[in-house]
């Protein structure tokens, strides 16, 4: 069947087969492998993008269902090649390990923050517990999202800003 | 890799398309709503229908709102919505309490309310709700609509009222007042089916129980109810004797299995101790606490 949808803002148009997995089409017809394949259970959450607003577990959702909507990655993520700014806390808060969840974990993460641009930890490991770090490394994935989220305040603020403190309560 | 069986896809474009494609692929069709339960069991190839409708994009079919006096939510309601929704909330707690704890928030943004009710696992938390607070089903087919009791939608495990050729529209509940609601559970692991689990329903006249609904979930209660507890509490007073008696008669009507998530003795024993505490908490929020 035929299938258009716009993913990271550009329209793609494809032949598939019904029964082609998301994951499996933004990775293997679309070459964005950004976007991980990981217990194919929908447990794990390698796999979450965007469809429309939410973010989803694409192992679970066919290509088809996609059609005629919008699909955002990890690759989506950065703006006119600046990095989004959780992407720059997953950097500076060593948000990741080995990396494999890394992707998801930031989809969740930015929609999370549009969503409610203060969390606290608890809310933030809320949103996360749909997703698994094999290497463990939750208490920095929860420091990157504080950082990035203060990083927005400060900028919303317009005054640099001060993140020590509040990223050292984070992590308690 | 899991690859589901070939089947050929429709995309509905109205409930009345639906319906047609339902007439015309037959019973080996399948409605796809948010095909959390559906695909899972298409990749494990224990379900191979030949045609899926896709109802995804009917948006007139999510939405809640209160109507001549009940919670009326569309089947294509999203978990999220469900549980971020404040009407839903302020008329039964118990279904944010059971909405908190069915699966997670990613899962939560596809899954439907719809989609899990016909989805029939003996396990379902929303159908162990709808049993305490007694809501009704809407189901809409080429002769028109028919309405069926929350208690009579399912006929087993993954079996329900809902012929073929026929779609789950709405939920409704009645909202009646000096009521309250709660859902316990007991889990493995946060996001995971129920060890066991009981929602309940009560409406008090002062002290006394003047309607009461109790839902299990995961134990192999009757229509996911207790009818023998509820039959004892009503007209009896809220107190924690009778809710004491009630946990112990919920248990002794159920019917678990043992398998990988607990002995059949310890989901009895759960069968009434969340029982008893769905009850407190329930009488708790009539009074006007949050419990």
């Amino acid at each position: 069947m035929q299938i258009t949808m716009s993913v990271n803002d550009t329209e793609y148009s494809a032949e598939v087969e019904p029964r082609l997995l998301l994951i499996h089409f933004i990775r293997d017809n679309l070459g964005l492998t950004g976007s991980h394949w990981g217990c194919d259970t929908s447990n794990c959450g390698a796999c979450v993008v965007w469809l429309d607003e939410t973010p989803v577990k694409s192992c679970t959702v066919f290509a088809a269902m996609a059609d005629g909507h919008r699909v955002r990655t990890v690759e989506g993520l950065e703006r006119g090649g600046e990095l989004d700014p959780v992407q720059q806390g997953f950097t500076e808060c060593h948000g990741l390990q080995c990396g494999f969840c890394t992707p998801a974990m930031m989809m969740t993460a930015r929609w999370l923050l549009d969503n409610n641009p203060d969390p606290s930890a608890g809310e933030i490991r809320e949103a996360l517990s749909g997703q698994i770090c094999r290497c463990t490394g939750y208490e920095n994935i929860v420091r990157s999202i504080r950082w990035a989220a203060e990083h927005e305040a400060a900028d919303r603020a317009g005054a640099p800003g001060e993140f020590g403190d509040s990223v050292q309560e984070a992590a308690g | 890799m899991q690859v589901p069986a070939h089947f050929e896809y429709e995309k509905a474009t109205s409930v009345e398309h639906c319906l047609a494609l339902l007439a015309k692929f037959g019973p080996e069709s399948r409605v796809l709503a948010g095909g959390h339960s559906l695909i899972p069991m298409m990749k494990l190839r224990l379900a191979q229908p030949e045609t899926l409708i896709d109802i995804n994009d009917l948006t007139e079919l999510g939405y809640l709102r209160v109507s001549d006096g009940e919670l009326r939510m569309g089947a294509l309601t999203r978990h999220a919505e469900l549980l971020s929704s404040p009407v839903a909330g302020e008329h039964f707690p118990i279904l944010h309490d059971a909405e908190r704890v069915i699966a997670d928030p990613i899962v939560r943004n596809r899954g439907t309310i719809g989609g899990s009710l016909c989805q029939a696992d003996p396990s379902e938390d929303l159908s162990a709700a709808f049993a305490a607070v007694r809501a009704i089903m809407v189901i809409q087919g080429g002769a028109g609509t028919r309405t069926v009791p929350a208690r009579e939608f399912h006929l087993g495990p993954y079996e329900t009222v809902v012929e073929s050729d026929e779609l789950l529209t709405e939920i409704r509940v009645p909202i009646l007042p000096g009521s309250g609601s709660a859902y316990e559970k007991v889990e493995r692991r946060a996001g995971d089916w129920p060890v066991g689990a009981a929602g309940a329903a009560l409406w008090l006249d002062g002290d006394t129980i003047t309607e009461v609904g109790i839902g299990l979930a995961a134990v192999g209660a009757a229509h996911f109810s207790a009818a023998e507890a509820e039959d004892a509490l009503r007209g009896e007073p809220a107190t924690d004797d009778s809710f004491t008696r009630a946990g112990q008669i919920a248990a002794e009507h159920c019917r678990p299995i043992s398998d990988q998530r607990g002995p059949a003795d310890y989901k009895r024993h759960l069968a009434a101790e969340l029982t008893v505490r769905a009850l407190r908490r329930a009488r708790g929020r009539v009074r006007g606490g949050k419990g």
